[in-house]
């Protein structure tokens, strides 16, 4: 069990405690109150340097994590994978050579292959490694965005805040999460932070879609998604890898959308207190129809604007912390 | 409570452990109301004014005394909150302070900033509490409310309104709440 993140390597959720989770969430509400400063910036990690290194594509995720870094006076190195040695063949652990040579404090790392971030972990002991999506392994970052975005919008409406209500609004809530689970990191880091945070959590997909160990995982697996729908308070949807060939473990596209999309139609019959999340990119018409995500109980939006100091949070606790008693 | 003064000490996962009590919550209140209207009389323009408690042990003294400030004044006075935590020039010595919430919701150029505090120490608090200020512009002074002087400083900082000069040893610790003062020692919990 990971009782905090201060000083710690992000790698998974997986075994992160409920106490460390709410840490990292509390914290996250402090940054959000910088990031609506006119000066959207403190000098936590002034001096220090967090290198970005994105060996696969990404918008939000990238955009947020350098933002982070520079709104916590960190020096960001951002190493562009088209553009560097590595298409010259150049192995990741050479690449984190040069860059730990360079001299660095933190790397936040997404790469295609399950477990690169912990392998870069062992590689350089003496940085923090933030992983920032390893192949279908985790995307912890996602996974505490998604939950910090659900306590906000439910503390709103209960007319608290966030770090009053600790992991209390998160005690019983009904998750569900839909769509391409095999494939998808995002799902496994939201069905860890969910479940230690005192959801219940189902999984609906097709069951080519299912990943081949989901007995294991904290979930209940449900056949029928529209009933799903009605027991759910939060509704995860995933995005179809086809990148990763999910569009042959379907039928059609279209089949997938209407058994497992959420429509327009599923949408009008959700309860209104429903909450519809989406870690994006969208396929908008596959697993979400484009209106429903432009409807108000979509936090599409809003899960991107949280992206920022959630990532604050985790650089801060990780990086900070680590550094206790250096001197 | 039991976080008013562990800011001002090294260890943050030390209790308080109180050995005598110097102020009663009536001298407190006392001290603080003369602190208001000292206040009033440095500052011709208490439109300008603005009262700022730091994290987590100045709230309460901050609200206090804008409570007494709009009696004296017969106008609302209303007090804000900072939390210095990502300023702080010991974030990588000491174990790392919880943050808490921020609440100054305005620029506060050319305005009268009074930072309110519950114990002088050191002043790496107020330096750091200096810095976080010129991100919200650039105020037309500075001025600083602590409820005890306690000696010990390791910068050249001075507080403009003193509740209390509590010459101490740097081993002893501080409690000071509205509740009241106390001296005592630290003892790991």
């Amino acid at each position: 069990m990971i009782e905090t993140l201060r000083g710690q390597n992000l790698l998974t959720l997986d075994g992160v405690s409920r106490q460390a989770l709410v840490e990292v969430l509390d914290t996250a509400e402090s940054f959000v109150e910088v990031n609506r400063r006119t000066i959207k910036k403190v000098p936590a990690l002034k001096g220090r340097v967090v290198a970005s290194l994105f060996f696969e594509e990404s918008t939000r995720t990238r955009l947020s994590f350098e933002t982070a870094a520079k709104r916590l006076s960190a020096d960001v190195l951002s190493l562009a994978v088209a553009s560097s040695s590595v298409k010259k063949g150049e192995s990741l652990r050479d690449t984190i050579a040069t860059i730990d040579a360079l001299g660095i404090d933190a790397v936040v790392l997404r790469h295609q292959s399950s477990g690169a971030a912990l392998q870069v972990s062992r590689y350089v002991p003496h940085v923090r490694v933030i992983n920032a999506g390893d192949g279908l392994h985790q995307h912890p970052t996602q996974g505490l965005l998604d939950a910090f975005t659900v306590r906000q919008v439910l503390s709103e409406r209960a007319g608290t805040n966030g770090v009053e209500s600790g992991a209390a609004l998160f005690e019983g809530l009904r998750v569900l999460i839909v769509g391409d689970v095999r494939h998808s990191r995002v799902a496994r880091s939201d069905v860890a932070a969910y479940a230690a945070l005192g959801c219940e959590v189902r999984v609906a997909a097709p069951g080519t879609l299912l990943p081949t160990d989901v007995e294991n995982w904290p979930v209940k697996v449900v056949d029928d998604f529209d009933d799903a729908l009605e027991w759910a308070d939060v509704v995860g949807l995933l995005r179809l890898q086809r990148e990763r060939g999910s569009g042959s473990f379907v039928p059609s596209l279209a089949e997938f959308t209407a058994t497992f999309g959420l429509t327009i139609e599923r949408a009008r019959r959700l309860r209104p207190t429903t909450i519809v999340m989406h870690p994006g990119p969208m396929n908008r018409g596959v697993e979400i129809d484009s209106r429903v995500a432009d409807l108000p109980c979509a936090m599409i939006g809003r899960q991107v604007t949280n992206g920022v100091p959630i990532r604050m949070a985790v650089l801060y606790l990780s990086v900070v912390g680590s550094l206790e008693g250096a001197r | 409570m039991s976080s008013t003064s562990e800011r001002q000490t090294p260890s943050r996962d030390l209790a308080f452990l109180a050995k005598s009590q110097l102020l009663t919550s009536e001298e407190v209140d006392r001290a603080l109301t003369r602190m208001a209207h000292e206040i009033v009389e440095h500052n011709a323009h208490l439109d300008e004014l603005r009262l700022i408690g730091l994290q987590t042990g100045g709230v309460a003294f901050a609200q206090r005394i804008a409570s007494i400030l709009s009696d004296i004044v017969g106008a609302n006075v209303t007090s804000a909150f900072l939390d210095v935590s990502f300023y702080r020039d010991d974030l990588n010595r000491n174990p790392m302070p919880k943050s808490a919430a921020t609440t100054i919701d305005r620029d506060l150029t050319d305005q009268s900033v009074v930072l309110v505090d519950d114990v002088l120490f050191t002043g790496r608090t107020i330096r750091a509490a200096l810095n976080a200020l010129s991100d919200w512009g650039r105020p037309r002074t500075v001025q600083l409310a602590v409820m005890v002087d306690r000696g010990h400083r390791e910068l050249p900082i001075r507080a403009d309104y003193v509740g209390k000069n509590l010459p101490t040893s740097r081993e002893e610790a501080i409690r000071a709440t509205l509740d009241g003062v106390w001296i005592g020692a630290r003892e790991p919990k």
